[in-house]
């Protein structure tokens, strides 16, 4: 017997060698191993076997068995593995080849400026409102301290509807609506579109946006006003940006200021952005009129607050280096592209 | 407003700075320097030369050879100037020096020109002399210099010595930007009294004497106002005996760098007083004033004057006038009249020094359409004591230059001028506006340098009449803020309790839109909120449609920006349109923004203002293309119920068999559907183009962002897939509703996967195929659930005249 499991054992390893598909592999499996198996038909004799001689011979055919199926499985892993090696050698690709985009769309630069302004502001713990564009006189100019009469109405070159209706000139009217709601302490900024009458070209458009802030609260300073808008610059424009306040008027501030920033294309040196000041002019601010807080109901004496105005095509035309306005209203695909 | 730094320093003698130190120390302490220039800065090496001796030139005949006195040394220089006489003294420019520009009065080159000693047509000429033009000005500024050829000095100068200094060239322009609550800084003395609180110098204001000859001008002239209410104040002297002549060289050299031309002593002073103190005179040839008397009152409707420049002006009752005894001679503050100009016959003068109601004197140039420099100082609205003063020094300048005997005393006309107003001074209230810590007598100190008194027993700062911008406890700030420096104040951040920074629910849901879009492939654009009313016609809107009701500007920019747009399809079609035409292939654009509806026609109240997401393309795609996005958006904001398509949408610029009313839970919430191919026509699109428009007003009450989740599915769906035979007028829509009807609790799911209409289906029908998914919640489905639900769903849809194929 043991002679007869040898001999099988001996045949099953040259079958195996010879072999060269995992097809052929299989075939001298069943040959040996399957039910009709060399192998299977020699424990099917065991019964012919002497009682005392069965262990021993069950164990001859256990190990024969065993060491056919590991020499078995050992020779199909090796031969998966170079087939695997074969169509891996064939399917090389050129990663040179042009990649397959979702096309997807393109926000609008002045979009992107503002939202960039709003991260800042709300992560200052402001919150970001909205009020009307077509506005009456008192919100537009008489609450924010400028009666009938004053020149600054004409300046601003406003879009009458009638009399008393108007296309807002500045998002400022906002902060007289929020004063209004009686909430305080405020932290607001309010984008929007505006509207003057300016005639169309590369830096004038009748339509644009501003973004209005303003903080009312007890104790609020100048000197909060300066390091809150410091801040926002070097968040917008880069942790090395300077800042510069010069004394401005407006009617709806005072103290007011203008603030510029060192010019973040040369650092200050002076270029053609900053016209070589070495400062480029951003934002108009200063703190709010104490006849302002009183035409809505705060009292000046026991709060105070800053407000600022930024216009956002000033922003986004300065970052992203875009040399006319009216581009940012033509929607040429060529243009939101690049955003 | 410009003015040379040597007008400033004759008033803050101590003041010495460089221009750009000058410029920047003004700017921040609230006078803003917008530019400056140095007068010589390419004027290099000029001298005052004498000319010994004329030769002619031996090989040209418009030449001629000089020996000039440059007072080191005699030169030859050789000329072709027309006007060169022996003993001349002439500015020189020598070998290796500068002039401003060439003689022909052209553009000046930025760097100058270098001159260099050379032979001109063989003959040796070792400098230039200069004409004006070539030294940077003009005959209109130097209105001695002659009109061609050199400029020749008067015989006192001396030679070799600087012509440049002679000139008044080594100084520097200023340019201001003033605000326009500072009227006092449109004026010299008004920017010198900043200068000198600035730099901490002494402010030195000309002395003004009491001048006359001890006649009464009460004998030569009576004023009446009429209109007080326009007119607060009107001063009236006299000068007689006038004698015409050239202004001297000094007052004639500051009004030039302030761009004012010098034309004669009497114009040039009122010129120089209106420069120097901010107020505007004006000066009537008395003999031509009937009666002697002036009426100071407001014209009639439909009257007519001719101004001094000679054009005739159209006038109405809102326009003050200044009249004689007999007619109108004057527009107040803007202009005088034709009829009382003076000439250089005139022998006596009136000049008037007054105060006009601003905003009447703004309005009025306006509809007068005459601005000038005097309407551009009085619109700001002046201070009555300043009118005093400044007709003062002029008759002081009348005497001092010779120019005319001045009338004793002044006639005055006024309503009461106002006491001097008395501000709070609250030092501790102040440092808590603006976070600073300076010392009462820190800010009494800056309150003195700008001549702001101070009450120390009131506690009260006494505001001078020319500050008319310090109001109250504000303004006071302001200035101890800008002197302090705005710059030493310090940085911090707002303390007080936190407040949660956000966006408000709406803009987080136009936020989630843009998001939407873009992930779509759609690129945000932005289109202006005015348009032309002929869009409607454009957009095929009919007449009477209440879209044509819209927010009217009264004062537009043209027709093509006078109506607020009702309908936000025109932005788009045009953005669409623009891109067309430039060949750009497959443009999708999306737009957040605004149409505005009136709530009654003419406009009474403020128009409702509705935000509109606006989706518009041309190329790859089509209508369902659009529908995606919206449905992709309405999921994003929490709508997952069933949106619903209405064809009957009635927009007449889209294509009639081609659009659908967006409906959520009943609602209108948009309307989407191909471009008109009529309106694409009127666009000059040549391609189908597909809009969507959501109106957010409308669907935002459907919206959340909460989230909850609801399990996944522990037991296994089953599928049936049903192929029908279906009449063409039914829509997918009505089989799906049938199927969302009948399908009961078990109801999963159901797409469609094929329809077809074509050879092999029945005339007037086509093939529609869905499959359908079951599945419970709590347990595996058998046969008898499913086919129970199938049947009714199948008897549903039978009922509609579909016909199941096997």
């Amino acid at each position: 017997m043991k002679e007869k499991l040898a001999k099988i054992r001996e045949q099953a390893l040259t079958q195996i060698k010879s072999c060269d598909t995992t097809e052929k592999l299989n075939e001298v499996r069943v040959s040996i191993l399957g039910k009709k198996g060399e192998l299977t038909s020699v424990l099917k004799s065991m019964k012919d076997v002497p009682a005392e001689e069965r262990p021993q011979v069950g164990q001859w055919v256990n190990e024969t068995r065993q060491e056919i199926e590991k020499v078995l499985e050992e020779a199909r892993t090796a031969m998966e593995a170079a087939i695997r090696e074969v169509r891996m050698k064939e399917e090389v690709i050129d990663v040179t080849l042009p990649a397959k985009k979702a096309e997807i769309g393109h926000r609008h630069p002045n979009t992107i400026a503002l939202e960039e302004v709003e991260r800042i502001f709300i992560g200052m713990g402001y919150e970001v409102v909205e009020g009307p564009e077509v506005e009456t006189d008192y919100y537009n100019f008489e609450a924010l301290n400028i009666p009938a009469d004053h020149p600054a109405k004409d300046e601003q070159d406003t879009f009458y509807v009638n009399g008393d209706i108007l296309l807002r000139t500045q998002t400022s009217g906002v902060q007289v609506h929020e004063m209004e709601k009686g909430k305080l302490p405020i932290r607001m900024i309010a984008p929007g579109r505006v509207f003057r009458a300016d005639e169309v070209d590369a830096t004038h458009s009748p339509s644009f946006h501003q973004i209005e802030g303003l903080v009312i609260d007890k104790h609020v300073t100048f000197a909060d006003l300066k390091g809150t808008l410091a801040e926002f610059a070097k968040e917008l424009f880069g942790e090395d940006t300077k800042v510069k306040f010069r004394p401005h008027h407006f009617p709806f501030t005072e103290p007011s200021a203008e603030m510029d920033v060192s010019c973040f294309k040369c650092g200050g040196k002076g270029c053609r952005f900053c016209k070589g000041s070495g400062w480029i002019e951003i934002l108009g601010c200063g703190m709010v009129h104490p006849h302002v807080l009183e035409m809505s109901n705060i009292d000046p004496k026991e709060y105070t607050g800053f407000a600022f105005g930024v216009g956002l095509e000033r922003i986004a035309l300065l970052k992203y280096e875009i040399d006319d306005m009216r581009l940012l209203y033509e929607n040429d695909a060529r243009f939101l592209k690049q955003f | 407003m410009n003015t040379a730094l040597s007008w400033i320093k004759a008033y803050v003698p101590e003041l010495s700075c460089e221009d750009q130190e000058y410029c920047d120390a003004m700017t921040l302490s609230g006078t803003k320097v917008e530019g400056f220039e140095r007068l010589d800065k390419n004027l290099d090496k000029i001298v005052v030369g004498q000319i010994v001796s004329i030769e002619p030139h031996p090989d040209a005949t418009k030449l001629v050879v000089c020996q000039v006195n440059v007072g080191s040394e005699t030169i030859q220089i050789v000329t072709g100037a027309p006007n060169v006489q022996v003993g001349q003294k002439v500015p020189v420019v020598l070998d290796g020096g500068k002039v401003a520009g060439g003689h022909d009065g052209g553009p000046l080159p930025e760097e100058g020109i270098t001159i260099k000693a050379g032979k001109l047509r063989g003959v040796p000429s070792y400098g230039m002399m200069c004409s004006i033009e070539e030294l940077g000005s003009n005959r209109e500024m130097y209105p001695e210099a002659p009109e061609e050829g050199i400029y020749v000095f008067e015989d006192d100068v001396e030679v070799g010595a600087d012509a440049v200094e002679l000139l008044g060239f080594r100084d520097t322009v200023f340019e201001y930007e003033i605000t326009s609550n500072r009227v006092d800084c449109y004026s010299v003395l008004g920017i010198a009294r900043e200068a000198a609180a600035t730099f901490r110098k002494p402010f030195i204001p000309p002395v003004v004497k009491e001048t006359g000859n001890g006649e009464d001008v009460n004998d030569y002239v009576s004023v009446e106002v009429k209109d007080t209410d326009l007119c607060t104040r009107y001063c009236a002297r006299v000068c007689k005996n006038i004698k015409i002549g050239p202004s001297p060289k000094w007052m004639q050299r500051r009004l030039a760098a302030s761009g004012i031309r010098p034309i004669n002593n009497l114009v040039d002073i009122t010129n120089y007083v209106m420069e120097e103190y901010g107020q505007p005179m004006h000066a009537f040839d008395l003999d031509l004033v009937a009666g002697h008397k002036i009426i100071v009152r407001r014209a009639m409707d439909g009257d007519e004057f001719q101004t001094l420049d000679g054009q005739m002006r159209k006038l109405d009752s809102e326009v003050l006038m200044i009249c004689d005894a007999e007619k109108e001679i004057g527009i107040a503050g803007i202009m005088g009249g034709e009829n009382s100009k003076i000439t250089d016959e005139v022998k006596t003068v009136l000049f008037e020094a007054a105060t006009f109601n601003g905003p009447n004197i703004r309005k009025s140039a306006k509809r007068v359409g005459l601005r000038t420099d005097a309407s551009g100082k009085f619109e700001k609205g002046l201070d009555p004591r300043n009118a005093e003063a400044a007709i003062n020094r002029a008759c002081q300048l009348i005497e001092e230059l010779g120019c005319g005997e001045v009338v004793s005393g002044m006639v005055d006309v006024k309503v009461p001028l106002a006491p001097l107003r008395r501000i709070a001074f609250e030092p501790e209230r102040i440092n808590s506006l603006l976070g600073t810590e300076v010392s009462a007598e820190e800010m009494l100190e800056i309150f003195a340098r700008e001549d702001l008194e101070y009450d120390a027993e009131a506690r009260e700062l006494i505001i001078p009449s020319f500050r008319q911008d310090l109001v109250g406890f504000a303004d006071i700030a302001e200035e101890i803020a800008r002197f302090y420096g705005y710059d030493k104040i310090p940085t911090t951040l707002p303390s007080g309790e936190a407040t949660a920074g956000k966006l408000s629910y709406k803009l987080r849901i136009e936020q989630k839109a843009r998001d939407i879009a873009e992930y779509c492939g759609f690129s945000q654009g932005m289109c202006y909120s005015f348009e032309s009313p002929k869009v409607f016609d454009k957009l095929l809107i009919p007449a009477d449609d209440k879209l044509r009701q819209t927010v009217t500007i009264s004062n537009p920019l043209g027709e093509d920006f006078s109506v607020m747009r009702t309908v936000s399809l025109n932005g788009m079609l045009t953005s669409l349109a623009t891109n067309y035409n430039r060949r750009n292939k497959n443009v999708k654009l999306y737009e957040l923004g605004n149409i505005y509806l009136p709530k009654a026609v003419p406009v009474t109240e403020l128009p409702e203002e509705r935000m509109q997401f606006t989706l518009g393309f041309y190329g790859d795609g089509d209508f369902f293309t659009l529908k995606g996005v919206v449905e992709e958006f309405f999921e994003s904001v929490g709508m997952h119920k069933k949106v619903d398509y209405d064809p009957q949408a009635g927009k007449t610029f889209l294509h009639p068999g081609r659009q659908a009313l967006i409906v959520y839970e009943g609602t209108v919430v948009g309307y989407l559907g191909e471009v008109h191919p009529e309106v694409l026509d009127n666009y000059d699109i040549g391609t189908r183009a597909y809009v969507a428009v959501i109106d957010m007003p409308a669907m935002i009450p459907y919206t959340t962002f909460d989230r909850k989740y609801t399990g996944i599915a522990k037991f296994p769906a089953v599928s049936r897939d049903i192929s029908m035979v279906v009449p063409k007028s039914i829509m997918v829509g009505q089989i799906e509703k049938v199927i969302a009807q009948r399908g009961g609790k078990i109801l999963e799911s159901y797409s469609l996967f094929d329809i077809y209409e074509g050879s092999q289906i029945k005339e007037g029908y086509k093939s529609v195929a869905y499959s359908i998914t079951f599945r419970a919640k709590d347990r595996t489905l058998e046969e008898n659930d499913i086919t129970a639900a199938m049947k009714k769903i199948l008897n549903g849809l039978e009922q509609m005249g579909i016909e199941l194929r096997q």
